[in-house]
């Protein structure tokens, strides 16, 4: 992230601090017994918190790498999935399916939610009531549960007026504007944060406002961007309500192709493993989550490998 | 180790499975004219059913490899909602069609024939420890009719032996067929069910897990989940007014398991079975429908039942 206004704490600033704190205490007197409990308190409720998160988390992670350990072999990665031979059934279609739907959600989401965010912050006049409506809305919008969107995709995108049909690219369409507005406040975030000076600066050396966008304050707040960009993707990747709404379906043993045919998703696999009265799924699935952790993982370290490249401190 | 018997099952059945599809396949191709079947077919509907589609789908593409059939698991309305539209070819249900449903059928043009393509057997799933073996229709329907206040299996009216225990219900989602067929059966109108349960959704492992955790529980939901873990939770016998009825593969099968023995439908649009992929996967699906049901943990259609699905074909495809 951008640092503008924290300054990274060396030795001497952090000898300052003690020496001025050391100065108010001499002058003022000690801080309350109670002042004190709390400044201990308060971190330990804090780790506390973190702990609990920490362990549903770990013991989720555990629970999923002991009971799919067994099945934790090519099969899982290459193989078709399988109704008669469980024991060699895998997650190929699965795994093509949503790396093939999260493609489709970067294309679409980069484009619009940068976009969106530049025209909020660098060109709109938070005078006017759209604009103000629009903000609003897009903050709303953030927080509607994902099955409305599922509907709305069975509505507009499948049916409707863009009537595309249960296809790969209809799923797309959908879990961008599910997370699209993570993308667009992120970048948002992302573009205040550029210092002004750098901006001004930019202009006062007589660029036009396209040039110091785009040479200025786009590079300098990519790597916010792409921190938005990461919470987007690891959101949608794990969507199976929506899903299951516009027609990912839950069986298919051939590879599937991004603006035709049937398709199914990890999330979506998984759940139907899941529920079956056989061990043997149960313990399919449970290696599923463990294959669907890892295309994550691969897709976010990319983008985090990127926004390192960006990153620039001023 | 408590599942070694549907390893068992699966490792016998597949097997011979696989062998009879290849001699079924070799004979069918000749039927066929020896032309290569390619097109999509498009399964949706009920997740009960789901699994039968899956594995007939799965030997048939083994030998058509050009077909390429999907599954999807959208429930048994919401699979008649898609169907009615036209946007799949075969629809799974796990109960018959509604009129509501047929009406909807008919305004778009699509018209289907009911075929059966095994049997299940809603089992009433209580505690181990549970001295209860018996249970009629009239009690059943006085722990779940809505607006049922029973707290404790001491209050059912009649139930023998004595058992004090605190109820503890559980039962799947509103959208299965297997809640649309229970409520008919045992409350006498679809839909109708006390709300104050523990509602698993789809996901009936929640109810063996809930049952096997609790000493008052009870559980309903399809006989392959009982099958699967009779190490775990206990079968009432049901009395639908002549005699105690325990589910098992024989009582399903000659009707005496009432009222909760059920049959489990695949509903094909009769314009889909103008294509020759899906006429044949239809056939081939009730020509198989005995050995997948096995080996998906079901439970086989008789010989009549068979020839009533196959009378079904005829009539689509004519």
């Amino acid at each position: 992230m951008v640092t503008n206004e924290k300054t990274p704490r060396t030795g001497r600033t952090r000898l300052a601090v003690a020496g001025a704190r050391a100065g108010s205490v001499s002058v003022f007197g000690k801080s309350s017994p109670g002042e004190r409990a709390g400044s201990v308190l308060f971190p330990a409720v804090l780790l506390l918190a973190l702990t609990l998160a920490l362990t549903g988390l770990a013991s989720l992670l555990v629970w999923s790498f002991v009971k799919g350990y067994p099945r934790l072999d090519a099969n899982l990665i290459f193989n078709a999935p399988s109704t008669l031979f469980p024991a060699t059934a895998g997650f190929r279609p699965a795994i093509l399916g949503t790396l093939y739907i999260i493609a489709g959600v970067i294309v679409l989401i980069v484009p619009l939610g940068v976009g969106a965010a530049i025209y909020l912050e660098e060109y709109a006049n938070r005078e006017r009531w759209y604009n103000r409506l629009i903000e609003l809305n897009i903050q709303n919008l953030a927080g509607v549960p994902s099955i409305v969107f599922g509907i709305l995709g069975l509505a507009f995108i499948v049916r409707g007026p863009l009537d595309l049909g249960f296809i790969a690219a209809s799923a797309s369409i959908t879990l961008a504007l599910l997370v699209l507005p993570t993308v667009i406040l992120a970048a948002r975030e992302a573009i205040r944060a550029v210092p002004p000076s750098i901006r001004e600066g930019s202009l006062a050396l007589g660029a036009t406002q396209w040039q110091t966008l785009s040479r200025q304050v786009l590079p300098a707040s990519t790597p916010g961007i792409l921190t938005g960009v990461i919470l987007a993707i690891s959101r949608a990747i794990g969507e199976a309500a929506p899903l299951l709404m516009i027609g990912a379906v839950t069986f298919v043993m051939f590879d599937p192709s991004f603006f035709s045919g049937g398709y199914t998703a990890l999330p979506v696999q998984i759940y139907n493993y899941a529920v079956r009265p056989q061990e043997e799924f149960r313990n399919l699935a449970a290696a599923g989550i463990i294959v669907m952790l890892a295309v994550l993982l691969l897709m976010n370290s990319f983008a985090v490998w990127l926004r390192n490249r960006y990153e620039q401190r001023w | 180790m408590h599942n070694w018997r549907s390893k068992a099952i699966i490792t016998v059945a597949v097997p011979v499975l696989a062998i009879t599809a290849a001699a079924c396949g070799e004979s069918g191709g000749t039927e066929g004219g020896g032309q290569e079947l390619s097109g999509n077919i498009l399964i949706d509907g009920s997740s009960t059913v789901a699994p039968l589609s899956e594995g007939a789908a799965e030997l048939f593409m083994g030998q058509n490899p050009g077909v390429k059939i999907t599954v999807g698991t959208a429930g048994t309305g919401g699979g008649f909602e898609k169907f009615c539209n036209g946007e799949t070819d075969i629809s799974d249900a796990s109960r018959p069609i509604e009129a509501e449903e047929t009406k909807l059928c008919d305004k778009n043009g699509v018209k289907t024939e009911q075929i059966a393509v095994a049997n299940d057997a809603l089992t009433v799933m209580v505690h181990k420890d549970n001295p209860v073996d018996c249970i009629t229709t009239e009690q059943l329907k006085q722990i779940w009719e809505p607006g049922s206040k029973l707290k404790s299996w001491s209050e059912i009216d009649g139930l023998k032996p004595a058992y004090d225990e605190k109820l503890e219900l559980y039962g799947p989602g509103t959208d299965s067929g297997t809640f649309d067929y229970f409520t008919e059966a045992i409350n006498g109108e679809e839909g109708a069910q006390r709300t104050d349960y523990n509602n698993i959704g789809e996901n009936d492992n929640a109810g063996i897990t809930g049952v096997s955790g609790s000493k008052g529980g009870m559980f309903y939901g399809g006989y392959s989940y009982y099958a699967e873990n009779k190490d775990k939770v206990k079968a009432l016998e049901i009395d639908g007014g002549n005699g105690c009825v325990e589910p098992t593969i024989e009582t399903v099968q000659d009707g005496s398991y009432k009222p909760l023995g059920r049959e489990l439908y695949i509903y094909p649009a009769e314009k889909s079975m103008e294509r020759p992929e899906v006429k044949s996967f239809v056939q081939f699906y009730v020509d198989n429908a005995n050995k997948v049901a096995e080996a998906a943990g079901f439970i086989s259609l008789t010989g009549q039942q068979l020839s009533e699905s196959k009378d079904a074909i005829a009539k689509l495809t004519s």
